[in-house]
């Protein structure tokens, strides 16, 4: 059996929807008529029997990456690996926790190869690669909760920043998270790096053994997870603000060092309507209401 | 991790084989894509199918066709709803049921719509232009980015056909063309504007329900007929205000006092010497070349396909409009001593005679229909004997849609169908790599008949568990609406 990814561009005629099981992307670039169509023509190629790649090897990657020793032979398992093995030596995490990032990083590299393009992006359910060149930005909108809508605030991505990756982790996404926090947005120099270090961070914000969190073992909800019978976050219940500033402090410690060991640019972190930034310079520090009173005065 | 152990202990568990993810799905849960789901230890689809309401406004008097027992006295039937195939995705190239097997009651009769999306890497399009312009000769090849994508095939009346796709330069030729043929056929089946190049003939920017640009000039109008049909038209209208009258045209050139409507006038022998080959009397091939001149040929001086007048019949002072087929081009000359024709203002009747022309001309328009075939794979998955399904839809058990748009089926054999990309919902194609296109395709029949034939009955759902659920996405149905 072999079915076939699906791919369109979506009704404003820009934007190219690549879809094949579980792997949803998002595709705009910008540049000469030309160039974008080549571009999008190497994206739809690469993208079709990536999922058939990534499955061949599913239950090694599965399994608790090796901080050194890499079994795996696809480009995008490698960096999968690669993305993960730096904090392997001293916790579990498979390399699964880049598997969002790592698509997207093959398939703007693919457009990437073929074509002169000003600007691009490969957005795999909230987990982005960046190309960004000149006088070019990015604009990423944060919001803590995927479920309600409107954006918590804003931030920028020039062309001068080292940043090429974005990601977001947290209890409220289609994977399972150890920890608590809402929604940890992370800046690294490349997708998979910010995939892999949001997951980290996200797991970090907790309180252990808490009564208001309630936790069940990750099998018991989908029975192949990676995570087996570990214990993943089902509901956060009321927690104090002494409390709420804890669980952050703990996820911003973890972020601190990644931050001074150069392995992301920054983070932002959300858990119950509150906010911790560790080291971002785009971000907008304007909040919601502030910006809406500037519109009106 | 990967939890094979656990799967065999707990029956209710089931694995999805939409994807080689292969998913264990729990009972209440969604696979890791979240569009598929164990529903009471089913698998079933959650990411919404397109629904059509046939929201047709029925103004003035409406006969309904009743072909037996008593009019109920409704004049809209509840059966105007259509399941699409849009979106119902497919499973290409295995022989499961179509993701959307459907009955719903249409006059106390159970129907039953098999919905799927075929990937047609066999399909084409047909492309009617309605231009007298000349485009390039029989057999040219045609071109999109510079990569051979159909050819200029036979044109039956007025208008030009091209014939693109199919599987030669789908899946036969370079890779590029492959992609290019297939990035041409999905756009013009979108109602996008393709440029097109013919070898050794013009540029022409082709979209379906507009008007063709050729050579960077939008075609407004058809050719009303052929020259010597126009002739015939027209001829009791200039009859007593204009001695001769030239029809010129590409294919057929009229000449209205040698043409059977004028004798049958009495219209008097000019003396005009024409140019080209006489087919029988008034009606002339070949005056010129193809062209995108006067009436589709290469001629900007209309004069130039006259030969000197006959003396013996011809006087100074006779009188002449020269016409192309669509009555842009128009011309009012007047013969001199040496019966020579010069060039006068056209008197305000004869000017009209020529508006008459351009109003007779049909908005000149692009069509483009789909035509694929329903292969074997696709027919599997709407029943387990599928030659049954072929046979059903020759005699006429089966309706076959597309996108919800009536589908032309020809004979012979094969489902191979032909449909109006107009008819059918904004973005209804799709591609896949192979490359092939993505349309929907839907078999409609009794559900006795759709039990004879091998149906997968098992897959049945009444159309109700569809309205009621979040899988569908209504959308009104307004018929030609992108035309």
């Amino acid at each position: 059996m072999r079915r076939l990814p699906q791919i369109a561009l979506l009704q404003d005629g820009k934007r190219l929807h690549l879809q094949d099981g579980p792997i949803d992307l998002i595709v705009e670039a910008k540049g000469e008529d030309a160039a974008v169509r080549a571009a999008y023509d190497a994206a739809a190629r690469r993208f079709d029997g990536l999922l058939d790649e990534l499955c061949a090897e599913l239950v090694e990657l599965r399994k608790a990456a090796h901080p050194k020793h890499c079994a795996l032979e696809g480009i995008v398992a490698r960096r999968m690996h690669a993305a993960v093995a730096p904090f392997a030596a001293d916790r579990f995490i498979t390399p699964m926790a880049a598997v969002a990032g790592s698509v997207a990083e093959e398939i703007l590299g693919a457009m990437q190869s073929v074509a002169p393009l000003k600007r691009a992006y490969v957005n795999n359910g909230g987990d982005i690669a960046l190309h960004l060149e000149d006088d070019e930005q990015f604009c990423v909108g944060l919001m803590d909760r995927p479920d309600r809508q409107g954006v918590m605030r804003t931030m920028i991505v020039d062309a001068a920043d080292p940043s090429r990756g974005v990601a977001t982790s947290g209890r409220h996404g289609r994977s399972f998270s150890l920890g608590i926090a809402d929604a940890v947005t992370v800046l690294a120099r490349t997708a998979s790096q910010a995939d892999a270090a949001a997951t980290i961070i996200a797991n970090a914000v907790d309180l252990p053994g808490h009564p208001a969190v309630l936790r069940c073992p990750a099998n018991e909800l989908q029975p192949d997870t990676d995570l087996g019978p570990r214990l993943v976050t089902r509901d956060v219940g009321e927690l104090s603000e002494y409390e709420i500033h804890a669980a952050l402090a703990a996820g911003e410690t973890v972020a601190r060092q990644l931050l001074a060991a150069g392995r992301i640019d920054g983070a932002v972190l959300f858990l119950l309507g509150q906010t911790a930034v560790v080291g971002t310079r785009g971000l907008d520090a304007r909040q919601p209401e502030a910006r809406a009173a500037l519109q009106f005065a | 991790m990967v939890t094979d152990a656990t799967s065999a202990s707990s029956g209710d568990k089931i694995r999805c084989d939409a994807c080689p993810v292969m998913c264990y799905i729990k009972p209440g849960a969604a696979g890791a894509c979240d569009r598929y789901a164990n529903h009471d230890g089913k698998l079933v689809r959650v990411d919404p199918h397109i629904v059509l309401e046939r929201t047709m406004s029925h103004g003035g008097r409406v006969v309904p066709f009743q072909a037996t027992g008593d009019w109920d006295g409704k004049i809209v039937h509840q059966s105007d709803i259509v399941v699409t195939a849009i979106g119902a995705g497919t499973t290409y190239p295995d022989y499961k049921p179509a993701p959307f097997i459907v009955s719903s009651e249409i006059d106390g009769v159970d129907m039953v719509t098999v919905v799927t999306e075929g990937i047609f890497s066999y399909c084409g399009v047909k492309v009617k232009i309605d231009t007298d312009r000349y485009l390039g000769p029989e057999t040219a090849t045609v071109r999109a980015q510079g990569e051979a994508v159909g050819h200029v095939t036979t044109s039956e009346y007025g208008s030009q056909m091209l014939s693109l796709g199919g599987v030669h330069h789908l899946t036969g030729g370079s890779k590029k063309e492959g992609r290019v043929t297939c990035d041409t056929l999905m756009d013009l089946s979108n109602c996008k504007p393709v440029e097109l190049t013919i070898d050794g003939g013009a540029k022409v920017v082709v979209q379906a329900g507009r008007p063709p640009i050729v050579n960077g000039v939008t075609e407004e109008r058809m050719r009303v007929g052929c020259g010597s049909a126009t002739i015939g038209m027209f001829a009791k209208q200039w009859h007593g205000k204009v001695d001769e009258v030239v029809v010129v045209d590409d294919h057929i050139t009229g000449v209205l006092s040698e043409h059977q409507a004028g004798k049958l006038l009495d219209i008097a022998d000019t003396g005009i010497k024409m140019k080209g080959r006489r087919s029988t009397p008034g009606r002339y091939f070949q005056v010129a070349d193809p062209g995108t001149g006067w009436g589709g040929t290469n001629i900007s001086d209309p004069l130039s396909i006259l030969g000197p007048f006959d003396a013996r019949e011809a006087r100074p002072g006779l009188s002449m409009l020269m016409v192309s087929t669509t009555g842009e081009h128009a011309g009012y000359y007047v013969l001199d001593d040496a019966l020579r024709p010069v060039a006068q203002d056209m008197p305000l009747d004869l000017k009209l005679s020529v508006e008459r022309i351009q109003e007779n001309c049909e908005p000149a328009l692009c069509t483009v229909l789909f035509m694929g075939g329903a292969g074997g794979s696709l027919r599997a998955g709407v029943t387990d004997n599928p030659v049954r399904l072929t046979r059903s839809v020759k005699d006429a058990l089966t309706r076959v849609t597309s996108g919800g748009a009536p589908v032309y089926v020809w004979p012979g054999g094969g489902i191979t169908f032909m449909v109006d990309v107009t008819q059918m919902p904004a973005g209804a194609f799709g591609y896949v790599p192979t490359p092939a296109l993505v349309a929907p395709i839907e078999f409609t029949m009794r559900l006795s008949d759709y039990a004879a034939l091998g149906g997968h009955m098992d897959y049945v759902r009444p159309l109700v568990s569809l309205k009621d659920s979040a899988e569908i996405r209504p959308m009104p149905y307004i018929p030609g609406r992108r035309a």
